[in-house]
């Protein structure tokens, strides 16, 4: 029992992150700050992966150049955190994409409300 | 348009900053190899140097530094860097990036690797560095009327 | 806040917690990506990474081999990502049409 805690709190601060990026996008009448949310679901999509690559007393995938047979459970998973530098670009695309259409809407509506942009636009 | 501070001690700090900081991140870009970093890496680095002149010096002042006009074609310039690698290798006889064939260059198997991922890393900074500072300089662009 | 985004959270939160129980523990040695060989038989990515990046390169850093030598396709691919965001974004906020 104590395992399975021990073993699984890094999963439940993960969802807890999730969430709260998920409240910012669904429940905020602002459009930017919609789009923080956004940015911090993604942060937290990236700490699961990388986190999950751990391994118990392992050290990080730096190997020396002179041994030659390496002990393959003393460095921990490279795969995850080389997947994640990726994923940390297109958070950046993204970010920015979507913060230049914001500058547009607010050139033509001069407001970055939800309800009041609804109602101009109809 | 970002208007210049007007706080000296802001001005004098920013600039007596910026060179350490884009040494470090050059070093960060060719020391990939044997220790933490690489090209994504360095890239942010160096890009967060200059938006650090943009926001303290102003726009005009630190034009000096990195044109406005120069931010895209800069980054095509490093896409162009890494797909010419690729394309020498295909010169050589074999495959896409396939990094044994730069041997008849005159390195052994292993050297050919070794500067293969140097020259693709220097790419990937190149176009990671001049993109996100062309994606702030757009941002941060004219905003009087439509 | 109103009670549609509130079901639909704690919906989400509730199910995220239920199935990230189903995961293995963190760190386990034993967990099905850390192995050497997959149930199946085949060799599983990871563990060849790590024995062999070292001599295949010359380079210490395994994760930088990975990104530049083994998957290399991958980063170019990226890079035209993030070309085409820096495009977009100029595309959008030109002046004169």
């Amino acid at each position: 029992m104590i395992e399975f805690f021990l073993g699984h709190q890094l999963y439940w601060v993960v969802s807890l992150l999730i969430v709260v990026g998920l409240y910012g996008m669904l429940v905020k009448k602002n459009l930017l700050k919609k789009v923080l949310g956004l940015n911090i679901f993604q942060s937290g999509i990236i700490l699961f992966f990388v986190a999950s690559a751990s391994k118990r007393n392992a050290t990080v995938p730096i190997v020396e150049a002179t041994t030659k047979i390496i002990d393959s459970s003393q460095y921990i998973n490279p795969l995850p955190h080389t997947l994640m530098l990726t994923a940390i670009v297109v958070s950046v695309s993204v970010t920015g994409v979507a913060l230049a259409l914001l500058i547009k809407i607010y050139q033509k509506y001069k407001t970055l409300d939800e309800e009041l942009l609804l109602k101009q636009m109809q | 348009m970002i208007t210049s501070s007007n706080n000296p001690i802001l001005i004098i700090a920013s600039r007596f900053l910026t060179p350490f900081i884009q040494l470090f991140a050059l070093y960060v870009i060719v020391h990939g190899h044997y220790g933490p970093g690489g090209g994504f890496q360095g890239g942010g680095i160096l890009a967060a140097s200059i938006i650090l002149l943009r926001l303290s010096l102003g726009t005009e002042k630190s034009e000096k530094v990195f044109r406005r006009t120069w931010g895209i074609p800069l980054g095509f310039f490093g896409a162009l860097v890494f797909f010419s690698i690729g394309l020498l290798t295909m010169l050589f006889g074999g495959n896409f990036l396939e990094f044994d064939e730069l041997g008849l260059l005159g390195f052994n198997k292993v050297g050919s690797h070794f500067y293969g991922i140097l020259l693709i890393e220097i790419g990937v900074g190149i176009a990671v560095m001049s993109t996100i500072v062309s994606i702030f300089d757009n941002l941060s662009g004219e905003l009087d009327g439509d | 806040m109103k009670k549609t985004p509130l079901i639909i959270l704690i919906f989400f939160a509730v199910a995220l917690i239920y199935s990230t129980s189903w995961l293995p523990n963190l760190g386990d040695p034993q967990s099905l990506h850390h192995r050497e060989h997959s149930p199946i038989g085949s060799q599983v990515a990871a563990d060849y990474y790590i024995k062999f990046a070292g001599q295949d390169a010359a380079s210490p850093n395994i994760v930088t081999v990975i990104l530049a030598d083994y998957r290399a396709f991958d980063t170019l691919g990226e890079i035209i990502v993030i070309l085409t965001a820096g495009i977009v974004c100029f595309v959008i906020l030109r002046k004169n049409l």
